[in-house]
């Protein structure tokens, strides 16, 4: 019966209650953890995943509404379902505990055929939750699933400072061709998994994918304190995983794969562009261009990184900069000057 | 006064949801945890603590109810819902009835 398995938190400061609720749902094929207050609840909730929270309001130290409080105040734990048990007298009480967030509300002695609906209903309902979650991040990566989360979904833009980063796989298409299909696609789950990771441990977000290569965004919809500094940071972080995925190749007897990387620096347009049905996280503006046009010229020139003058400018540490004087880019009127970061290459 | 402090009915049924076993578990620890909230419902009686006083019978009113113990529930529910401190000659009450119901939850098991 149910979702065996499923982790359940009791807490009530009564230890009589706590025995009968934890053999309750127990019997109904859960498994149950108990709390004696809310502050141990809060501590528990924070440490441990639970499914479903099983409230007494009176109680010392912390009591239940204190802790549907706190429970819609975190995001982590916004979605937690609540059912509260308890015997306070007056409706009002019980009003004001559904007012909070709570799922439902069965008083005490809890009857055993309504807890069952009520933690069968309650954990489909989590289920649910957790699987749009998953769904929303597997397409939309974690920030833009929070940030659509906290202020919902609406076409239109603002204007950030943000850095953009393109990166792609040099002669991506003759490898290809010279290898099976799985082959190429394992390759490229593999190459999008090291360059997500990297991108994500410095706070940036991949808003584009088109076949080996990738857009990312540092600065938005998160605010950076220094975007520049990040997206550098990410792209060295990216060629130096690129450079430990390749000791593996070698030692399969594969090429190694060689990747560029261009960023530019500033003010861009960022939000969801689409329709009502169908949108995309994106950022649009003339740095978007460039650091597309940076990334192309890594291969005319034979460098890893290029960033424009922006990009330089943000940095404290100018060293390991190379000046590339007056280049012409295309879908840019004025040559300017931009720079290679030179990798060092790890031993 | 000569009717039994459980109704037999609410305390079979509950044996018959959650087995006996865990039932006789269930009396030994609440017969082991209400004197202790009884001493802290006397005493926040005398300090005039409103909402420890109400906890403390919040919490035996819950207990009671789970086996039936009607005239106990009642009891701790005016309390709870009075929320005056209460006469010491009504808490003299409260313990001669908790000591009824122990007597018959104690032979229950027995029995």
């Amino acid at each position: 019966m149910g979702e065996s398995g499923s982790r359940l938190l009791i807490v009530d400061d009564n230890k009589v209650n706590r025995l009968l609720l934890s053999r309750s749902v127990e019997l109904l094929g859960y498994h149950a953890s108990v709390a004696e207050n809310g502050k141990i609840a809060m501590q528990r909730l924070r440490d441990e995943t639970f499914d479903l929270l099983l409230l007494d309001i009176e109680m010392p130290e912390m009591d239940g509404f204190e802790v549907l409080e706190a429970i819609k105040l975190d995001p982590a734990l916004r979605d937690l379902p609540v059912i509260v048990t308890s015997s306070v007298e007056g409706i009002d009480n019980v009003v004001r505990c559904i007012e909070l967030g709570a799922e439902d509300y069965l008083s005490k002695p809890v009857n055993p055929v309504l807890l069952k609906a009520r933690l069968a209903s309650g954990l489909e309902k989590k289920r649910l939750r957790d699987e749009q979650r998953v769904l929303l991040e597997r397409f939309a990566t974690s920030e833009v699933a929070l940030d659509l989360q906290e202020s919902g979904f609406a076409l239109g833009g603002r204007q950030v400072n943000a850095s953009v980063l393109f990166c792609d796989i040099r002669g991506f298409t003759a490898l290809s061709e010279n290898q099976p299909p799985e082959e190429t696609i394992e390759l490229l789950n593999i190459y999008y998994t090291l360059m997500f990771e990297a991108i994500d441990c410095h706070g940036g977000i991949v808003t584009l994918m088109i076949g080996d290569g990738l857009m990312a965004l540092f600065g938005a919809p998160q605010p950076l304190e220094d975007p520049a500094r990040c997206a550098v940071s990410a792209a060295q972080d990216m060629l130096a995983m690129i450079e430990q995925f390749n000791l593996d190749r070698v030692v399969a007897d594969k090429p190694e794969i060689r990747i560029g990387i261009g960023i530019a620096t500033g003010e861009v347009v960022a939000g969801y562009a689409g329709t009502q049905q169908r949108a995309t996280y994106t950022c649009i503006g003339s740095k978007v261009n460039l650091a597309a046009r940076l990334e192309a010229h890594t291969k005319v020139i034979g460098c890893e990184i290029l960033i424009d003058d922006d990009t330089r400018s943000a940095l404290d540490e100018k060293v390991g900069l190379k000046t590339i004087h007056q280049v012409q880019l295309k879908g840019f009127s004025d040559p300017r000057d931009v720079y290679s970061v030179v990798f060092h290459q790890s031993q | 006064m000569t009717e039994s402090p459980i109704d037999q009915s609410v305390f079979a049924e509950l044996q018959d949801a959650m087995g006996s076993d865990f039932v006789e578990e269930l009396v030994t620890t609440f017969l082991d945890e209400a004197p202790g909230i009884l001493t802290e419902l006397k005493r926040a009686a005398e300090m005039g603590e409103q909402n420890t006083l109400r906890r403390a019978a919040h919490s035996l009113k819950s207990n009671a109810n789970i086996f039936g113990a009607h005239e106990l529930a009642e009891l701790t529910r005016q309390m709870e819902i009075s929320g005056l401190e209460p006469e010491p000659s009504q808490i003299d009450i409260l313990n001669a009835e908790f000591k009824r119901t122990a007597t018959t939850l104690k032979d229950l098991l027995d029995g």
